[in-house]
């Protein structure tokens, strides 16, 4: 315990506060710039923490990790393009949210969502990390298959409206997936006899030409300056509280995300890309008005946003207890740790419990930082983006779509799949086809078949062969989930009907 | 007339760019150089460029830029190495056998093993065979006991297809005649949960792996020649009698053409930094096996390996 206090108070010092507070401004603009993902962030600025104290060295990550998955909240708002995969669906109302002009509200909400989040999974973290860790290691191949086959149910969700264009969709990212080499086998597909292909395709570059892309072309098309009607709402007195309360009018859905995020931020190799589909998909189904999601409800953003942000003390309870990286940005930690002589497990605890319950601290410091750093960005960008000419707007965004693009792989190839996917998304746009679907399916293709295959190849050595999907807890707990979430669209809107029907005879 | 002034004129420019081309070589490098990874952030080869930055950097008396290209199992970044000027600027972190074995499997992947001009081999890590702690496997005999009794049953986890894990698995299979069933990860990140989870029955990892987990793991041997420093108790897999020396190989490479000079000075900076007391003890301590191969010894290797994997490989059936 003692120690535990000593590394709290070693975080309280002016230099480390200071240090974190400039970590917090990085991660937020690296979050914000489409091409540059969490994970790319802290990739850059580990060389410099080999020189610091750790503990210095890790608050300093902590920090930028946790600002830049809420950072990708702001060009989702303004832009509707992620900024980093963690904020896909932040897109689908926050967006549409801008348009109206209520743009300064959703970032208001997307900033009290995150620090919500992020403190949820940081308490988890703290508080429950070894009993939590075990459940990351229920997760085997099959699991893994069946989560991701639930992860496409969601486009039963999404695109309720016309599932047949949804499936459309999924497939066409399920197929767009499979280009490079196998995950396993180590097979070439799809590589039309370019070497640069070998990598497959990047899912930034992808979605940035689907979503930013179309959107740019349309601004163009219409080639009006005022892209969004200018409410007085965006700037009037006492905003922010009155956004803040309608914020925490909503504890279930807070609730329910913080959970979604922390649990998925466990399980190994999954993340905020799947994180915030997931919460989005259920705070739908829980709600009593689905058909408005994609219109502009906050719902759908706090959803999204608390349960990215949660993720981050999710993903490191298997990182410091077991050595196993929850997310991608966890395994750049993962060697910042490793470098500074510090062995994921038991004894990071013990033997090193003031670094280890400091960098907790640190991270419960930096997410409670965010709320006035963000606001303070978030009213800037905003203003700027919604003052901004159509003929400045429009070519900048180009500009750092095209720059983002390479930046993800320094690869000119991803440069040219964004501008094929972008002429795709528009061609989607005008077929009234969602893209969602595309990237869902571009995100757990691989996941689907790597556990696919791995699955039967243990199934089979175990001389049970395909029972192994079926045979399982974990499995069929996610088997009856998936059922769930497929029947659950017809049965809602079936019962919406009767309801109506009901109501039109009372009449 | 004019012919003739032109001519001397010519020649004398010759003769300038000659001198500057040999200047150049004998001041190399006058500007950062670049350090290309092809693999991502937080991985074995990262760490390891990481850890040498400093010291390179020392030893160049330049800055070194580490740059990424990641993708393909390594191979879209050596596609872009060979494809780049060979004037010493750009090199990339390398790693056998994935140089030798992707060119033989892919077809094309973009580059060939003999395209790559290797500058230095400065580290290995061997394959090492683990399984739980608590599993009832408690020597290599066990476990190979049990899987001569039931061919394909035991699975063992690793990292990538026709990686130093599998070809490991193979060559275990070859050498004790049994049936292995190999489970191939996108990593050992990702494998390591696996084993943990009791999902596979064992993993063939690499002693880095294995010592980060050493809490959790049994090590039951090791694929390299000698014992492994940090693991004194744990046997290698020739004193069990079956002959298997495997691994990843990590090292620097230059395009295609690099001059030889400039490749010399490469590799005396990299020799440098593997001698520097500091940098020996962090890596040790990462259970990372130094190696000191120059651009001959390294080149040789190469070869050595490449003729040893084409025969392990021939009845496959994967050569393309």
């Amino acid at each position: 315990m003692s120690s535990a206090l000593s590394g709290i108070a070693s975080i309280l010092t002016p230099t480390t506060l200071l240090l974190m507070l400039g970590g917090t401004v990085m991660g937020l603009i690296a979050g914000a710039l489409p091409g540059i993902s969490a994970t790319m962030a802290v990739a850059l600025l580990v060389p410099f923490t080999f020189s610091m104290p750790p503990l210095q060295g890790l608050a300093l990550l902590g920090a930028i990790y946790m600002s830049a998955i809420y950072g990708g909240s702001f060009s989702a708002i303004l832009i509707n393009t992620p900024g980093t995969p963690s904020s896909i669906g932040t897109t689908f109302d926050g967006y549409p949210m801008a348009k109206q002009g209520r743009g300064w509200e959703a970032i208001i909400v997307a900033t009290v969502g995150s620090v919500i989040g992020g403190i949820f999974g940081v308490i988890a973290l703290a508080f429950l990390a070894p009993p939590l860790a075990k459940v990351a290691l229920k997760f085997g191949p099959p699991e893994y298959f069946w989560v991701a086959v639930f992860g496409l149910t969601i486009i039963a969700t999404l695109c309720s409206k016309s599932l047949v264009k949804g499936i459309m969709g999924g497939l066409l990212g399920l197929l767009i997936g499979t280009v490079g080499i196998a995950p396993i086998g180590g097979d070439v597909r799809f590589t039309f006899g370019m070497p640069a292909l070998q990598g497959g395709v990047e899912l930034v570059g992808t979605m940035i030409g689907l979503f930013c892309l179309p959107e740019v072309l349309a601004m163009i098309l219409e080639g009006s300056d005022k892209r969004y009607e200018r409410m007085d709402i965006g700037r009037r007195q006492g905003i922010l509280w009155e956004v803040t309360k309608k914020v925490l009018a909503q504890p279930q859905n807070l609730l329910r995300s913080s959970i979604i995020g922390t649990v998925v931020g466990i399980i190994p190799g999954a993340g905020g890309s799947i994180a915030n589909l997931v919460s989005y998909n259920e705070a739908m189904r829980a709600s009593k008005h689905p058909e408005k999601f994609g219109t502009g409800l906050i719902d759908g953003v706090i959803a999204t946003e608390t349960a990215n942000n949660a993720t981050v003390g999710g993903g490191l309870i298997p990182l410091l207890t077991l050595g196993v990286p929850g997310t991608p940005v966890d395994a750049v930690i993962y060697a910042g740790l490793l470098i500074h002589g510090l062995q994921p497990g038991a004894r990071l605890f013990t033997h090193f419990g003031d670094i280890t319950y400091g960098f907790i601290f640190s991270i419960f410091v930096a997410t409670v930082m965010m709320l006035p750093v963000g606001l303070l960005l978030g009213n800037a960008l905003h203003k700027l983006v919604s003052q901004l000419s159509v003929r400045i707007l429009a070519p900048s965004i180009m500009f750092l779509s095209i720059i983002g693009s390479y930046a993800i792989r320094n690869n000119i190839m991803d440069v040219w799949v964004m501008l094929a996917c972008g002429t795709l998304g528009f061609l989607l746009k005008i077929l009234k086809v969602d893209p969602a679907p595309v990237v869902l399916g571009l995100v757990l293709g691989p996941l689907a078949e790597q556990g696919f295959v791995q699955g039967l190849l243990i199934g089979r050595a175990q001389g049970i062969g395909y029972g192994i999907f079926f045979t399982r807890p974990v499995s069929i707990l996610l088997i009856v989930m998936t059922v769930v979430s497929l029947v659950w669209p017809f049965v809602s809107a079936w019962s919406r009907k009767r309801r109506e029907k009901g109501a039109g005879a009372n009449a | 007339m004019r012919l003739r002034r032109l001519s001397v004129i010519l020649v004398l420019l010759g003769l300038v760019a000659l001198m500057v081309a040999h200047v150049t070589a004998a001041t190399f490098p006058e500007r950062a150089v670049t350090y290309l990874m092809c693999f991502d952030p937080g991985g074995e080869s990262d760490i390891t460029a990481r850890l040498q930055q400093p010291y390179l950097e020392e030893a160049l008396g330049q800055k070194v830029v580490i740059t990424y290209k990641v993708g393909g199992g390594g191979a879209v970044g050596w596609s872009e190495l060979v494809r780049s000027k060979p004037d010493g600027y750009l090199f990339a972190g390398c790693n056998l056998p994935h140089t030798i074995v992707q060119p033989m499997q892919r077809g094309d992947a973009g580059y060939t093993t003999d395209q790559l001009k290797r500058i230095y081999c400065f580290e290995s890590t061997p394959c090492a065979l683990v399984v739980r702690v608590d599993s009832p496997f408690k020597t290599l005999e066990d476990l190979l006991d049990y899987a001569r009794k039931n061919p394909g049953a035991v699975t063992l986890g690793g990292s990538g297809s026709w990686s130093a894990n599998h070809l490991g698995v193979i060559e275990l299979e070859r050498a004790a005649g049994v049936t292995l069933t190999y489970i191939p990860f996108t990593g050992s990140g990702t494998a390591t949960p696996a084993l943990l989870g009791g999902h596979v029955t064992g993993l063939m990892t690499y002693t880095t792996m294995a010592a980060q987990q050493r809490e959790n793991f049994r090590i039951l041997a090791v694929a390299a020649e000698k014992r492994s420093a940090v693991f004194p108790d744990v046997p290698t897999f020739r004193e069990l009698g079956y002959d298997i020396v495997e691994g990843a190989y990590r090292g620097v490479s230059a395009p295609p053409g690099t001059p030889d000079e400039i490749v010399k000075i490469l590799a005396d900076a990299f020799d440098k930094v593997n001698r520097n007391p500091e940098f020996i003890k962090k890596m040790t301590d990462l259970a990372f096996d130094l190696e000191y191969m120059g651009p001959e010894e390294y080149t040789r290797f190469v070869e050595e390996r490449t003729a040893y994997y084409r025969e392990l490989l021939k009845d496959m059936d994967i050569t393309q």
